[in-house]
């Protein structure tokens, strides 16, 4: 398959929080010739504003279609949040006559407006449709074996469905999980694996935010998985940066490493933990380190 | 350590002990919620609880129920519904979404009910700074020159700024950072 080229939208939370997850992506992409783009003037991706205004999250989110119209490229999204949004505005402006004229009155203001659909695609479906798993195992020159890693999938990544489009199914997700296994590690089945991070409640009731988020690192410590696999910044700043906090208020531990998939991928290409700032977590990872050090050696 | 929780409140109890009185409802409610975005299949709704039932919310708060909002708005307990915190809850997971058998859009209503909400000054402390951030900055985080230098030490590349224009864009929605004058 040919390998395209991406304008890179990484959102708010990524270039300022969570570093660590950006470094791996252009890493991996840069590995495997997939080419991204810094494109000029993106902003924040209208998310944040669907529960304050929904047209205004709108305008706001097709700023950014327009922008990547402009450029004449297609988006490569790394936050669910941000993916489910811009598809959303993409496919609702598309459809919906009203609401596009309502939001190019708005983009008139400065001087843009929404044409055509967008494509919008996350990191992980990028992966997946144009490399296939099949040139992912290849790349993983160092595989994983032994190592235990329960998939998150979070909401936006898959819901709702009708703008991802069979891409996963909702109740019965698998891709996260064969991503894992393409990397020598063993997958971990869980009950809770289709559950929401909490994130999104912690603005309006920290307590039972962090009661969510609680309950699958408690499951995940009794099953003795090596850590959780994430491929967004909401969930993975919920289990990582508060699981300290989860720690301290449930009076409990968990000592759950929180890795974004392409950090997984980077240390079964061979890469090293700098460039995957492997160190930049809340939750070290240096037991896991030291695990997948020892199991190459042994 | 302990956690902040947003209290159950009276209005919201109701179901379990006060009788509602009927000059309380407003017979438009139902009707005004329809014609939000994403609140037009809520006649549909048959109060089967497969939203309830999966609802992550539902399991750990002890009176956010997603069934539960949509029989209050259908009956039209405006009041009740916009006045109280728990239209917030929702974490906008699409679970109850994805599974409602007549094809309701519960988390796109949720969101209908947050615009109205927050229309009548019904909102999270939070919000208000997050608007300002994104009118003034185009993003929730700013990079500043801490941010910078950790940027360029990880070896990721300086980022084109120029979202100047989203003020211009968000210009018309309310101010809500300013207090309101009574
Ligand atoms: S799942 Fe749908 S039909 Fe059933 S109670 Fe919820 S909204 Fe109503
Ligand atoms: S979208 Fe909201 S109401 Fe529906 S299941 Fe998720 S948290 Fe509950």
């Amino acid at each position: 398959m040919e390998n395209k080229t991406y304008a890179l939208f990484l959102g708010c939370t990524i270039p300022a929080r969570v570093r660590q997850y950006e470094q791996s992506v252009r890493a991996v992409a840069q590995r495997l010739g997939i080419r991204l783009v810094d494109l000029e003037g993106f902003a924040c991706c209208g998310f944040p504003l669907e529960p304050v205004d929904h047209h205004a999250a709108l305008a706001l989110g097709a700023r950014n279609l327009a922008l990547a119209e402009e450029a004449g490229l297609p988006i490569c999204t790394l936050c669910s949040s941000c993916t489910s949004a811009l598809c959303e505005v993409s496919r609702t402006l598309s459809r919906n006559e009203e609401e596009r004229e309502r939001t190019n009155r708005l983009l008139a203001k400065i001087q843009r407006r929404f044409q055509s659909p967008v494509e919008v695609r996350h990191f992980v479906r990028i992966l997946l449709e144009d490399m296939g798993l099949d040139r992912i195992r290849e790349a993983c020159v160092r595989p994983l074996d032994g190592i235990r890693l329960a998939a998150h999938y979070g909401c936006h990544l898959l819901k709702p469905t009708e703008i991802h489009q069979g891409f996963d199914s909702v109740e019965d997700p698998r891709v996260l999980d064969d991503f894992i296994r393409s990397t020598g590690a063993v997958p971990v089945d869980y009950s809770r694996k289709k559950q929401c991070c909490g994130g999104s409640v912690l603005m309006a009731d920290q307590r039972t935010a962090l009661e969510i988020a609680r309950d699958k690192l408690a499951e995940l410590r009794d099953l003795e998985v090596d850590a959780l696999v994430v491929v967004c910044p909401f969930c993975g700043v919920m289990y990582d940066s508060n699981q300290k906090v989860m720690e301290k208020i449930f009076e409990e531990t968990y000592g759950i490493p929180v890795l974004y998939l392409p950090q997984v991928l980077g240390l079964a290409m061979g890469m090293e933990e700098k460039t995957l700032g492997l160190k930049s977590h809340a939750v070290k990872t240096k037991g896991l380190l030291e695990k997948l050090q020892a199991q190459a050696e042994g | 350590m302990d956690a902040q929780r947003n209290d159950p409140s009276p209005a919201v109890e109701m179901g379990e002990g006060r009788m509602m009185d009927e000059g309380e409802l407003d017979f438009g409610f139902a009707q005004e919620v329809s014609a939000e975005p994403g609140g037009e299949g809520i006649v549909k709704c048959f109060a089967c609880g497969s939203c309830s039932a999966g609802c992550p919310v539902r399991r750990f708060h002890p009176t956010f129920n997603p069934r539960r909002i949509i029989r209050m708005v259908l009956l039209g307990m405006r009041d009740a519904v916009l006045r109280d915190p728990f239209v917030w809850l929702c974490a906008t997971c699409f679970t109850c979404q994805e599974r409602c058998p007549q094809g309701v859009r519960i988390a796109d209503l949720m969101r209908a009910l947050k615009n109205l909400a927050l229309r009548s000054g019904n909102m999270p402390e939070g919000i208000p700074m997050q608007v300002n951030l994104l009118r003034e900055k185009g993003t929730l985080y700013p990079l500043d020159e801490f941010d910078n230098k950790k940027r360029t030490k990880a070896g990721l590349p300086p980022l084109p700024g120029a979202h100047e224009d989203v003020g211009v864009l968000l210009g018309d929605l309310a101010d809500l950072g300013r207090p309101k004058e009574e």
